[in-house]
């Protein structure tokens, strides 16, 4: 008997056995690896479906208009994507230069003993969920903001228009304030790892110039990661333009368009978020569902360019070192 | 070593087609491999180029040649392991006992189970104990039986000279061991499945002289059992423990010769020039 | 050479200590972001503690919300609802995310990665409302009712990409030379790859599969329109189901002083969950061999 089974004994059935199995199993992580395709092409499906009767009564006229009056079953999305894209837009002003400092200071002057910790810390913040935000704007942030940021704002800035009209706490900017919160982790590390890929030589060049700390980094490593650098705003553009429940429970949900930042404002994720369940009719469902795929489409062209900006970025730095 | 392991060996007349691990004291000069007119290829690139060779069974055969020669491509032809590379392609006809290793419908792996292979850095599982390591190749291809596993535990280990030093502690893992040991370990482990042949690949490069004297004089054991094929890159350990050498330059095999005429008289200038360390 | 000709190619004294002036300047700026962008962190922690940790008592774990206007009841249904829905999305998650992980790091041609990468990428940046809406879409409407189901399928499939990229890292992290070592045994290929490389990776897979399941176990968006919420108990997978991240959202809206008190306990509980979780992968990646 040959226990290990050679040629013309039931081995040979258990070669084949194996062929099989490893046959199987190869399927079966193929299918899963393509269940990703499928995930994608689920998601645009199901959004399609979901507002075909909203895209067949309203058309492109949809994205142009400004009423949203379920009442009088009228739906125009531009107060949304308005919302969204400001809101969005002071989150990036107010993230990035914190998250790019941060994340400077972490790789080139954090002494070590603090620097894991802070990325820890930072770690910690990208845990937080969304509704934590959120309760903790309704409860510490509005209120403060209310009675002490906004109103110094209006007093020092007030001759623009972003910073006039009436404060309720709730508002455009509050909301921009939380996503900036929710997004600078994703900026910060992002950033982190692509000045962390600037070659070495480059920062040693500078210095041999007699450069200062900060001309070091001017030079050797914002020059060599700014395109880098720039993906990650754009990943961070990418989270915060779906952000949904911090934003909704401090953003005030009203589909108006105001200069003023002071004045609520209502996103696409937001909206569709309060309105889901409630929607009564078809057509506002389907119209709600158009929101969605309006979400999507913008998130999606803002990832793909953000995925892009940092892959051939990683590329050339591989290239070159 | 042979009289008290407890490997059980199949003896008696084998079938002439079948692939049995032979026994001594059959006709020592009938070839384990046949290779005729192998070439082989990465992508566009051509490694090996019309190699004609016959390595004797129950000897150990070294290969040598520089870097890049095509010796570590040979050896991983001999159980189908360049396979794993994508883009390789073959040609010519190579035979373990007559058995053709590239009919189309033999498994690979059935072929690695024949042609065992210990690697330049030893491997051992880091997940896996001692006793794993030597016992994971019977499991994973579907053997349960506790006695034959302890058997082949215990006169494998022997086999590799590790037994004495291991087995007090074969749950330790693996990785535990030193170097040389691991290494010992891994021909332990690959001499568990009972395989005809066992390839080398520069088994001793990343070991210290001590433990590379202990493998070498394990190899010489070895070849009272199995067919050993050896790469190395040290000419003085080709020299040591082959008995038959053969020099590949450049994807070719130059000259396949007995070890001592091979380096005192070789035919080739090529060879000559290399073995008298004038390249390489 | 005199002192005088030698510093005169050099930059005046006063445009250098301006020089370093200005690069102390921006260290500080620096710093001081630094210690900006961790300030929410405390904040969020002070105020959990401060405002969760009086209305967090032996109720809180045992009880059902108590109707509008009552004082007292607890989180117990959303805690446990919680809990069935991270279930059923590691049941979706986890299989499909390996596999697919083991696709990517041990078949996939460099083309079919590259698009399945991409793609995984761009997935993990869809916004999780998205998710909630589709699900509604696939399984919502059709069975005409929200359910536990349908909010662990959300939660499932936002795991997939997550668990799918961390799995396809942490198996290429394992040594050719151990593949190598199997193939040469004769060992069939898919046990290779499950019983020696899927082992050698293991604590890195659990790592990942933790912190997607810290990521969603926050998550409240996708589950909006999924699992809907419920005051009760669920007795049935195909009825609505609470979780904390909705019973936290939907009492902090409320008008009422003690439902936010109890939103400030359901956050704390939910919030350590989290952070025991990120402790645990802590602890686990930090005993990891550096390869």
């Amino acid at each position: 008997m040959d226990p290990l089974g050679r040629p013309r004994s039931p081995a040979s059935q258990a070669a084949r056995g194996s062929r099989w199995a490893d046959r199987n199993f190869y399927l079966l992580a193929l299918l899963a690896a393509l269940t990703i395709l499928g995930l994608i092409a689920l998601v645009g499906w199901e959004l399609y479906r979901g507002c075909h009767l909203a895209l067949a009564k309203f058309g492109p006229a949809f994205l142009a208009n400004s009423s949203w009056d379920p009442v009088s079953d009228v739906y125009g999305a531009l107060p949304f994507i308005f919302g969204t894209l400001v809101s969005s837009l002071i989150a990036l002003i107010i993230a990035v230069p914190l998250g790019v400092a941060t994340a400077l200071f972490l790789t080139e002057m954090a002494p070590q003993a603090i620097r894991q910790p802070v990325i820890t810390v930072i770690e910690m913040l990208a845990a937080v969920p969304s509704v934590i935000f959120g309760l903790w704007g309704i409860f510490v942030l509005i209120p403060w903001l209310r009675d002490h940021l906004f109103p110094w704002l209006h007093s020092t800035l007030g001759f623009l228009p972003f910073f006039s009209g009436p404060i309720y706490g709730v508002s455009m900017l509050a909301g921009g304030i939380i996503v900036a919160i929710m997004i600078l982790p994703i900026i910060t590390s992002v950033s982190r790892e692509i000045i962390r890929s600037v070659p070495n030589l480059q920062r040693e060049a500078a210095y041999a110039l007699g450069s200062t700390h900060w001309e070091v980094i001017r030079i050797a490593v914002l020059s060599y990661a700014h395109r880098g650098i720039f993906g990650a705003a754009v990943l961070g553009l990418g989270r915060a333009l779906g952000e949904t429940m911090a934003v909704t429970m401090v953003i005030g949900n009203r589909p108006e368009i105001s200069a003023s930042l002071f004045a609520p404002g209502y996103t696409l994720a937001s909206v569709i978020a309060n309105e889901f369940t409630e929607a009564t009719s078809d057509l506002y469902l389907s119209a709600l569902f158009e929101l969605g795929l309006v979400l999507l489409g913008i998130t999606l062209i803002v990832n793909v360019i953000a995925q892009l900006m940092l892959r051939t970025f990683s590329g050339s730095s591989t290239g070159k070192t | 070593m042979p009289e008290n392991s407890t490997l059980p060996i199949e003896s008696g007349p084998a079938p002439a087609e079948a692939i049995k691990p032979q026994s001594p004291g059959q006709t020592a000069d009938a070839p384990a491999f046949d290779v005729s007119n192998f070439s082989l290829w990465y992508g566009t690139r051509q490694a090996l180029h019309d190699v004609t060779i016959q390595i004797s069974k129950n000897r150990v055969t070294a290969i040598i040649g520089p870097s890049g020669c095509g010796k570590s491509t040979f050896l991983r032809a001999l159980n189908r392991m360049h396979e794993v590379m994508p883009g390789t392609r073959m040609q010519g006809s190579l035979k373990l006992f007559g058995e053709d290793l590239y009919r189309p419908g033999l498994d690979a792996a059935e072929v690695r189970r024949r042609v065992g292979m210990v690697f330049q850095k030893s491997n051992p599982f880091p997940t896996m104990s001692i006793r794993e390591n030597v016992l994971v190749g019977l499991k994973l291809n579907g053997i349960r039986d506790r006695a034959l596993l302890q058997e082949r535990l215990e006169g494998s280990l022997r086999m590799s000279a590790l037994w004495d030093e291991v087995k007090d502690h074969l749950n330790r893992p693996g990785v535990s061991l030193s170097g040389g040991q691991q290494q010992r370990l891994c021909i332990a482990r690959a001499l568990a499945v009972e395989p005809d042949v066992l390839l080398m690949d520069e088994p001793c490069s990343a070991l210290d002289p001590l433990a590379t004297a202990r493998i070498e004089e394990l190899i010489q054991q070895l070849r009272l059992r199995y067919t050993v094929v050896i790469v190395t890159h040290n000419m003085q350990q080709a020299a040591r423990c082959s008995d038959r050498t053969a020099f590949f330059y450049l994807g070719r095999l130059i000259e396949y010769a007995d070890t001592r005429v091979l380096f005192t008289s070789p035919a080739n200038p090529q060879t000559e020039a290399y073995v008298s360390g004038r390249f390489g | 050479m005199s002192a005088d000709s030698y510093n005169q190619a050099r930059p005046s004294i006063s445009q250098q200590a301006r020089r370093r002036w200005v690069s102390r300047i921006v260290t500080a700026l620096m710093g001081l972001s630094a210690l900006l962008v961790m300030t929410p962190l405390f904040l969020v922690l002070y105020f959990l503690i401060r405002e969760g940790a009086s209305a967090l008592d032996w109720h809180f774990f045992t009880q059902l919300p108590k109707p509008t206007g009552e004082v007292g009841g607890g989180m117990a249904n959303a805690i446990v609802g919680t809990l069935v829905l991270l279930g059923m999305a590691a049941a979706i998650g986890v299989p499909i995310g390996v596999m697919g992980g083991v696709y990517l790091a041990e078949y996939g041609g460099e083309r079919t990665n590259d698009v399945i990468r991409f793609t995984a990428d761009v997935l993990n940046g869809i916004p999780s409302i998205v998710w909630g809406m589709v699900v509604y879409a696939m399984l919502v409407v059709p069975f005409k009712t929200f359910s536990a189901y349908a909010g662990g399928v959300a939660l499932g499939l936002m795991m997939v990409p997550m668990v799918m990229r961390t799995t396809e890292e942490v198996m290429l992290l394992v040594p050719q030379s151990y593949r190598e070592a199997g193939l040469a045994l004769g060992i069939a290929r898919w046990k290779i790859i499950t019983v020696i490389v899927i082992r050698t990776a293991m604590r890195g897979i659990v790592t990942g599969v933790l912190i997607a399941l810290a990521r969603v176990a926050g998550e409240t968006a996708p589950l909006l329109f999924t699992a809907l919420g419920n005051n009760f108990w669920s007795h049935n997978l195909s009825e609505p189901i609470s979780a904390l991240p909705l019973q936290i959202f939907s009492y902090a809206i409320s008008p009422y002083d003690d439902w936010h008190r109890q939103a400030w306990a359901g956050a704390l509980v939910l919030m350590l969950l989290i952070l025991v979780t990120n402790l645990v992968v802590r602890m686990l990646s930090r005993g990891r061999p550096q390869s």
